[in-house]
């Protein structure tokens, strides 16, 4: 997968949960890829250089892939 | 069902409390209060004659034929115009008014042609009917005298004709456009002996007027004066079906009139639901698409798109594409294979796809065009309420007292909808309309908004985030409601939130530019002016933050208490007739049918003992990720029935380069449509005539479809298949072994596996005419008004959502705004509307700008001019109009031959990726016609449509 549109994408979700709070923004972006991303594209964003992602998506990229 | 039209009672149903019981002919009838000695009389198996009255208009007692006798009453009352009373005596046979009647039938016949026999509507006319009801045998005045026999027909209406010479002015026509339709565009002009029915100004004919095309005049027409062309072409009809319209969500019900096989017209059923007898220009009469030559009815294949297609036998087809599949799968896995689900075609047939791309190619891999519409209204009302539909019937709007409308055109895109908002806002409800455009609503005949918020592209969330800030600031909220129907915690957040003064309307101004008294005013109506209803279109979803500005609407609906009770309500007007039902069948990659998770174990395991199989519990992609995973080539096959991505999703060249890259791509369709050229299977479609099944439309109502005639896919070998006989063909090639003898069937696994269809089953819709899901133990009559008693998720889920702007930004380069939508007479990317007469109002795609931008550029209306993004560019001619704001641009995406979406971007719903279609940064300049690119792609189609053996392309 382009891993440059998958960064995009995760950046968008951060955003838009931001307000949420950090923590609540975070729990819910896992859940979010966990719920709507199919496999590759989750194994793509784990591939993915963790300082292009904002700090809520670097976080939840990171607990999905200790999840995963 | 023969061809009898259906009953006409003379004046509308009223709806009362108290009933009255009278004696009509000696036969007692108790009916409603507020009834009409006319309708009343018809109730009871009476029939008084009439010619002015009938019963989708009010009594306007100018014909005086329905006159009677009444117990006590002086003279001769017209039945149209006289309520019922308690204990009243009605004669309606006497000679008294025998010979009233016969003398006013004379005066009517004296200046009407005497050509029953080879009139048009001969055995079909109620004039004619009305004549032998009187018993009327000759006209004392005779023929010679004044008279309107000369003058001449106005065929400019593709549809339907106006020949004034047979018109006995009872202006019916008039009152149907004036009430039914709302358009007021026919009038009566002059008095007396002179008067004649015009459409539009002096010197307008029907064609130049403000006329819809939508039919009611003609519905509405005692003679033969308002006639649709295809009766006088093909003959009067001998029998009728009752079907659900295939066009939009609203989901019409007619008559479909037929002589054998033939279909002679569609006439709007009176007892349809959604509909309530009234109809557009698009069901009504653009059905010509169904018998179109460039209609493809064999199968066809090719090894490569460089390659002309080859007909097959169905058999040829079906094998060819199974092997081709089952190779990819054993090569690649599972998940290189999809399937696009058709929001055009049946709940059996969507579901039978996403069966087979779940059993038989073994991914998750399914989306449907959802994706690109509403899957944002799925994600948003799923978060707040618990399930992912509208709240409402279509009746409700009847009793709401503030409609707020965001993002929707109505009038445009849900016109039988329409008709029925304006005719509550002409009983005085107010409207506040949030949209970049001056849509038609904003002021039109006896309607106009109370409120126009015209605000920048792009910035739904603030305008509402504004507008909830001013609902808690200012103490407008439903504290009660809130307190008991809804989470506390999450409310206070969201509360919080919105109080934070960098949401007031006067900050947030500078973005939405929307002048903060405004909104503050609009927001108080909402709030405080009695029943608010909102009803919105893809002017919400199409957006990076679609789902948020979902949420938002949920929250202002909680917010002020309008949910779960009639004239309230969240309503998502959705786009194709059967869009709904599509993701209801779980057409979407992350879930099964009734809105379940596939990673939920219960609900897999369920489906996975009544299918046989193993299913994957991972969510599949999504049509824009797949696209990007053909272009990454992990995505190799794709199965699409009834949908035109290339055409219809953004990034042209992104969808071009995603097909260009898969090893199969099967295109299931009536017509070699643009995403054919990137297919190497074509399997020919069958019409929404040709099948029976059921769709399922805005409000949730299911509804029959009933077949009216076979299907003309049967190629050289004579024999047609509906669309879910080929889909279980391919199950079969593929080793599946289905045998559903009947879309019933169908429905019947469909009602076992989903808690919400557990009642539904095709006898039920058949003896009940439609049901509005969930139809189950709980709710065994359907649900017309949803979250009564409480939330589907228990209570209501406020969610914070925050305004984050859009990546897409104007600039120096690209400093106007692209939004974009659709118009009356064509249909979504043109495919069944381009091959109907309808294109005479809408021959191309065209681009509206602002005068001031207009002046700028030195460009005038109808001047070719270059749109330009980031993305793409295409030529197009402009239209220079104040209906957009400075700044704003807008066209529609009906034609192949302009490409509005080579211009739009892959910026996407953060939560749905739903494409951000109503927002693209443009640049707009003069050009000299179209561009290289676009001849390009005209070769391109042309060479891929090349059929063996056939002389020319098939379009």
């Amino acid at each position: 997968m382009d891993i440059d549109h998958l960064v995009v994408m995760a950046n968008q979700i951060a955003r838009n949960l931001a307000a949420r709070g950090e923590d609540a923004a975070v729990e819910l972006m896992v859940e979010h890829i966990r719920d709507f991303w199919d496999p590759r594209m989750k194994a793509g964003i784990l591939t993915a250089d963790p300082k292009r992602l904002d700090r809520i998506a670097a976080k939840a990229i990171a607990q999905l892939g200790v999840r995963h | 069902m023969g061809y009898e039209p259906q009953a006409d009672f003379g004046t509308p149903e009223v709806h009362s409390e108290t009933s009255v019981t009278l004696t009509i002919d000696g036969r007692a009838v108790t009916v409603p209060a507020g009834t009409s000695v006319m309708r009343a009389a018809a109730k009871c198996g009476g029939a008084i004659p009439k010619l002015c009255a009938t019963d989708n208009v009010a009594a306007f007692g100018s014909c005086r034929l329905c006159l009677v006798e009444v117990d006590g009453m002086r003279g001769t009352p017209a039945s149209c115009t006289t309520p019922v009373a308690q204990g009243m005596v009605v004669h309606t046979q006497t000679p008294r008014l025998q010979k009233l009647r016969k003398g006013v039938m004379e005066l009517y016949i004296s200046d009407h042609p005497l050509d029953c026999l080879t009139c048009s509507a001969n055995n079909d006319c109620e004039l004619q009917d009305t004549a032998a009801q009187v018993g009327l045998r000759d006209v004392r005045y005779g023929y010679a005298g004044a008279n309107h026999l000369g003058l001449e027909t106005d065929s400019s209406n593709p549809y339907f004709d106006f020949d004034p010479s047979k018109c006995i002015a009872c202006s019916r026509c008039v009152r149907a456009c004036d009430e039914v339709q709302g358009t007021f565009a026919l009038t009566m002009d002059g008095r007396g002996f002179a008067s004649t029915i015009s459409a539009g100004q002096a010197g307008d004919n029907f064609l130049s007027s403000e006329c819809v095309s939508c039919g009611a005049c003609v519905q509405a027409c005692p003679t033969a004066t308002l006639q649709e062309k295809a009766v006088k072409e093909i003959g009067k009809p001998e029998r009728a079906v009752i079907t659900t319209c295939a066009y939009c969500g609203v989901g019409c019900t007619f008559r479909a009139e037929m002589r054998g096989e033939q279909l002679v017209r569609m006439v709007p059923w009176k007892d349809g639901k959604a509909n309530r007898g009234h109809s557009c220009v698009k069901g009504r009469f653009a059905w010509g698409y169904a018998h179109h030559k460039d209609r493809i009815t064999t199968p066809m294949i090719r090894e490569s798109i460089d390659q002309p297609w080859r007909e097959v036998s169905w058999d040829e087809a079906l094998s060819h594409t199974a092997e081709r599949l089952k190779a990819i799968k054993a090569q690649y896995g599972a998940r290189a294979l999809g399937g696009i689900t058709s929001s055009r075609c049946t709940n059996e047939e969507t579901y039978l796809v996403q069966k087979l791309v779940r059993v038989g190619f073994g991914s998750n891999n399914v989306d449907t065009c959802a994706r690109v519409c509403h899957s944002p209204t799925g994600y948003g009302l799923k978060q707040t309420f618990g399930t992912s539909a509208g709240t409402q019937d279509f009746d409700s709007v009847m009793d709401a007292d503030v409609v707020l409308l965001i993002g929707a055109n109505p009038t445009d895109a849900h016109p039988v909808f329409a008709s029925r908002m304006k005719r509550r806002l002409r009983q005085g409800a107010r409207l506040i309309v949030i949209d970049p455009r001056r849509i038609d609503l904003v002021r039109s005949p006896h309607v106009e908004a109370a409120h126009h918020l015209a605000l920048q592209p792009g910035t739904n969330v603030a305008v509402l985030t504004a507008m909830a800030h001013v609902i808690v600031t200012e103490g407008l909220v439903d504290e009660a409601f809130v307190r008991e129907r809804c989470e506390l915690d999450a409310y206070e957040d969201w509360a919080r939130f919105v109080s934070d003064a960098r949401h007031s309307p006067e900050v947030l101004e500078a973005v939405t530019r929307v002048p903060a008294a405004d909104l503050r005013a609009a927001a108080r109506l909402y709030a405080t002016g009695g029943n608010g209803a909102i009803y919105y279109g893809l002017g919400v979803t199409e957006h990076s933050q679609g789902s948020s500005t979902v949420m938002a609407i949920a929250n202002l609906a909680m917010a002020t208490g309008n949910v779960g009770r009639r004239g309230v309500g969240v309503n998502p007007l959705r786009g194709q007739n059967n869009v709904q039902g599509a993701c209801d069948m779980g057409s979407f990659p992350h879930e099964l049918s009734g809105y379940r998770h596939i990673s939920d174990n219960s609900t897999r395991a369920l489906f996975e003992q009544d299918w046989g199989v193993t299913l994957d519990p991972e969510p599949g992609l999504r049509i824009p990720n797949m696209l990007d995973a053909a272009v990454d080539g992990s995505f190799r096959a794709l199965y699409i029935q009834g949908e035109d991505i290339l055409q219809s999703d953004p990034n042209t060249h992104h969808v071009a380069a995603g097909l260009a890259a898969m090893d199969i791509v099967i295109v299931h369709d009536l017509f070699l449509n643009e995403t054919a050229n990137y297919a190497h299977v074509f399997l020919p479609g069958s019409t929404f005539l040709e099948k029976d099944g059921t769709f399922t439309n805005a409000e949730r109502r299911i509804q029959l479809v009933r077949k009216v005639m076979e299907p003309a896919n049967g190629g050289a070998e004579g024999k047609g298949l509906a669309d879910w006989q080929v889909t279980q063909a391919l199950a079969n090639a593929m080793g599946l072994g289905w045998n559903y003898a009947h879309p019933s069937e169908i429905m019947d696994e469909i009602a076992r596996l989903t808690p919400s269809f557990s009642g539904v089953s095709h006898a039920r819709l058949d003896e009940a005419g439609s049901l509005q899901w969930p139809v189950n133990a709980a709710h065994p009559d359907g649900s017309p008004i949803m979250h009564e008693d409480g939330f589907v998720r228990g209570k209501g889920h406020f969610v914070v959502t925050d305004y984050v702007p859009t990546d897409e930004k104007t600039g120096p380069r690209f400093p106007l705004l692209l939004t974009t939508g659709r118009i009356l007479s064509q249909y979504n990317v043109g495919a069944q509307t381009r091959r109907t007469e309808n294109s005479i109002w809408h021959e191309e795609d065209v681009l509206e700008i602002h005068p001031t931008d207009a002046e700028n550029r030195g460009l005038n209306s109808g001047d070719w001019v270059r749109l330009a993004s980031r993305t793409g560019e295409t030529t197009l001619r402009a239209v220079v109009t104040d209906r957009v704001a400075p700044g704003v641009v807008y066209t529609t995406f009906h034609h192949p031959a302009t490409q509005a979406n080579v211009v739009t971007t892959e910026y996407s719903d953060w939560a749905t990726n739903c494409p951000e279609y109503k927002v693209t940064a443009v640049q707009v300049s003069p050009s000299n016609g179209p561009s290289d690119w676009q001849r390009d792609y005209e070769e391109q189609a042309a060479r891929s449509r090349r059929i063996m053996g056939h002389a020319e392309a098939a379009e």
